[in-house]
């Protein structure tokens, strides 16, 4: 039998939380705090401090993986999925336990890594590939089947820094799809340019890992491709390992965990750059949804959503946008909310977006908010976007004799209006 | 050093793959400690210092009018200010004629002062390298100090030029540069693993490194020759690796005597340097990832 290409036994990750500095207690303690860091700070070094606080990222995780396979590794944000590619990339260490891996790793936890914006789409295809860990001759071999999947040819003598955003995200995932590891450890990669580019990139990780039998971790919110891809998944949840299973039955679980763990209000204001998408002109600081005290609703009811907004930079017309999806990621419909709000820099707004007859049939749903501004015709400028959450289940209706409506999943998600029928013959 | 674990065990692993119980294992756990540093693992990745270093070549000039013009200008200009100011000072460089003194100080001075500044700020101004991918950091501050040899270079041909002027004649000796070339780099490097990887851990390092290259400026022999002092300070002076360093390029040079003694010295000096940067920068690497 062949060993495993990952065992992992008992990893765990800790990080130090610094203690609350005084900072934002006004310019008076502030300036203390200032003048005070030294002191505390050589105090900290000394290890005289009051201690500080650990927190696990990541508490006794143990699996394998046999070659070969894709798993995928699901949870909500702050799981501890990322630490854990993190830890197996060696990017960062365990603080406890051990892990060991059979073969070369490549690991594309953000796709153009070290790409260089004064150089060429030519150079930084050799430049990137050579930190994700290709050989010039390797590179070299591939490189007119990265171009051909770029899809940038003509540009490849300019620099990439006069690429558009969706040119360079061609380019940089073009580079990593023609990794040639044991082992390819991917972080959400795929959620990058248009869909008919990630429908590319989906079919390509199917190949490597399908066709040329390499090891696969996956993470993913899109429980879609989660399905597509994984043959078996890991769950975790709050740093802890909840589930090792089939990929149905762990995805069933995570939907259950998300549904458990649904709220009417989500707080953006201290999001991590792992989190952050867009120019960042304006960004979400906190979505409601209001006049609900659960986030089980009714079909028929409309959706009020708050968008509370904090602006960086003045920004004028721009848009909101709400697209919903199936609880697993699936797309079911947008919304568009007229471009005419505005704010000025360091301002905060706080937006109602009604959605109406929504028509959405019994099933879970998440959304995904978009703040923007511009049309595709004339280019568009994304600020911010935050994908899966505001989650929701509609509850079937009760019929006239009390009994539960039915919608079978096989129906869609649209529960359109009655239909109407007349006898015309 | 105590080496408390290592990642890699087999023995080295094809660049292909291969059957599987061909493949490398790598062992992933918390070390203790100093660490020593993985030399197969730089071997095995020794083409991604040679792409670090084009690409840090590249992107140094780029968009610069003058492009590798600044390696020539800038040493050009402060020879004439140290020239002025050393004539005004009334500063005894010898038989040597002022630019050529000057000017075979301000090479090695320039390659460690631009390597030490650039190598300390590089690891924190490209964290993507540090918390997105694996690489052997090590490589990073290398590939910025490594280019300053394209400088020192170019510089070179303009100080054959201004001995041309004052027919200096190059000796034999003049040979002497390459072994003294390869000293200047090992002590930048140290500095350099140094400064780096304590700029990641303390962000203090940004004003400190500055005053660093300033105070090291005068305490080495840029602008005076160390024979301005006396025995007994000028040894004090020498425990300094640019002192031996500099002096011999001169000495090379102009084909005076070459102060052997200091050289040992520096190279001493030079080695521990550089197994201090090692150290250093090992024992926080571990931690970058969570810090940058």
């Amino acid at each position: 039998m062949t060993p495993p290409a990952i065992i992992l036994d008992s990893i765990g990750k800790a990080y130090q939380i610094g203690l609350r500095s005084p900072a934002d207690e006004g310019l008076g303690q502030a300036i203390k705090g200032v003048l005070a860091a030294p002191v505390r700070n050589l105090r900290r070094l000394s290890g005289h401090a009051p201690h500080q606080e650990t927190f696990w990222a990541l508490r006794n995780i143990s699996f394998e993986v046999p070659p070969g396979q894709v798993l995928g590794i699901v949870g909500r944000n702050g799981a501890g999925k990322s630490t854990l590619l993190k830890i197996l990339s060696r990017i960062t260490e365990p603080t406890e336990g051990r892990a060991r891996v059979r073969g070369r790793i490549a690991s594309l936890l953000e796709v153009g890594t070290g790409f260089h914006p004064e150089l060429t789409g030519r150079e930084n295809v050799y430049l990137n590939g050579a930190i994700l860990g290709m050989t010039r001759a390797e590179i070299a071999a591939k490189f007119d089947e990265i171009v051909d999947f770029s899809e940038v040819e003509q540009f490849l003598d300019t620099p990439v820094k006069r690429y558009s955003s969706g040119m360079f995200l061609r380019l940089a995932f073009a580079v990593a799809a023609f990794l040639e590891p044991e082992i390819l450890v991917i972080d959400e990669v795929l959620a990058v340019g248009d869909a008919r580019f990630q429908k590319k990139c989906l079919g390509r990780m199917r190949e490597v890992s399908r066709g040329d039998g390499r090891t696969v971790l996956f993470v993913s919110h899109n429980m879609a491709t989660v399905r597509a891809l994984c043959d078996r998944c890991v769950l975790l949840n709050k740093g802890a390992l909840v589930a090792d299973a089939d990929t149905e039955t762990v995805v069933e679980q995570y939907l259950d965990l998300t549904m458990n763990q649904a709220s009417t209000v989500y707080d953006f204001s201290d999001r991590t750059q792992a989190w952050e998408f867009g120019t960042g002109a304006a960004r979400f600081t906190r979505l409601e949804f209001a006049g609900v005290r659960s986030s089980f609703v009714n079909s028929t009811a409309d959706f009020d959503l708050l968008c509370t907004v904090l602006a960086r930079d003045d920004v004028d017309a721009f848009r909101i946008a709400a697209i919903v999806k199936r609880l697993d990621g699936v797309p079911v419909g947008a919304a568009f909310a007229p471009d005419h709000a505005s704010l000025r820099a360091g301002e905060t707004g706080t937006f109602r977006l009604k959605l109406a007859d929504l028509g959405l049939a019994p099933g879970r749903y998440a959304c995904e908010l978009k703040l923007g501004k511009g049309n595709p015709r004339e280019g568009r400028t994304e600020f911010d976007a935050i994908d899966d959450v505001l989650h929701f289940e509609i509850l079937p209706e009760t019929a006239a004799d009390g009994s539960a409506g039915y919608w079978e999943p096989a129906w869609g998600s649209i529960r359109f209006a009655d239909a109407s029928l007349d006898r015309v013959g | 050093m105590t080496q408390a674990a290592t990642t890699s065990t087999a023995p080295d692993a094809p660049e292909t793959p291969r059957a599987p119980d061909a493949l490398r294992e790598t062992v992933i756990e918390p070390k203790r400690g100093w660490i020593a540093v993985d030399w197969p693992e730089l071997v095995r990745h020794r083409e991604l210092l040679g792409f670090l270093v084009w690409r840090d070549f590249k992107v140094r000039y780029k968009q610069t009018v003058l492009g590798l013009g600044w390696a020539i200008l800038q040493p050009v200009f402060f020879m004439l200010v140290f020239w002025l100011v050393g004539a005004s000072a009334g500063i005894d460089t010898g038989a040597v004629p002022k630019p050529v003194f000057y000017f075979a100080g301000l090479l090695p001075w320039t390659f460690f002062s631009v390597g030490t500044q650039l190598s300390s700020q590089c690891l924190v101004n490209q964290q993507h390298l540090l918390t997105k991918v694996y690489l052997p950091r090590l490589f990073i501050p290398t590939s910025v100090i490594v280019v300053g040899l394209v400088d020192l270079a170019v510089a070179s041909v303009i100080l054959a030029a201004i001995m041309g002027i004052y027919t200096v004649a190059p000796p034999l000796q003049a040979l002497l540069l390459v072994p003294l070339t390869a000293l200047l780099l090992l002590f930048t490097l140290g500095v350099g693993y140094l400064f780096s990887a304590l700029t990641v851990a303390y962000r203090d390092l940004r004003y400190i490194v500055p005053f660093f290259v300033q105070a090291m400026m005068f305490l080495s022999p840029v602008i005076y020759p160390v024979a301005l002092f006396g025995d007994k300070l000028a040894w004090v002076l020498k425990l300094n690796p640019l002192a031996g360093i500099i002096e011999g390029f001169r000495a090379a040079v102009t084909g005076s005597p070459v102060d052997w003694p200091a050289l040992a010295l520096a190279l001493v000096m030079t080695l521990l340097t550089l197994a201090l940067g090692l150290a250093v920068f090992r024992r926080i690497e571990r931690r970058f990832a969570d810090i940058a």
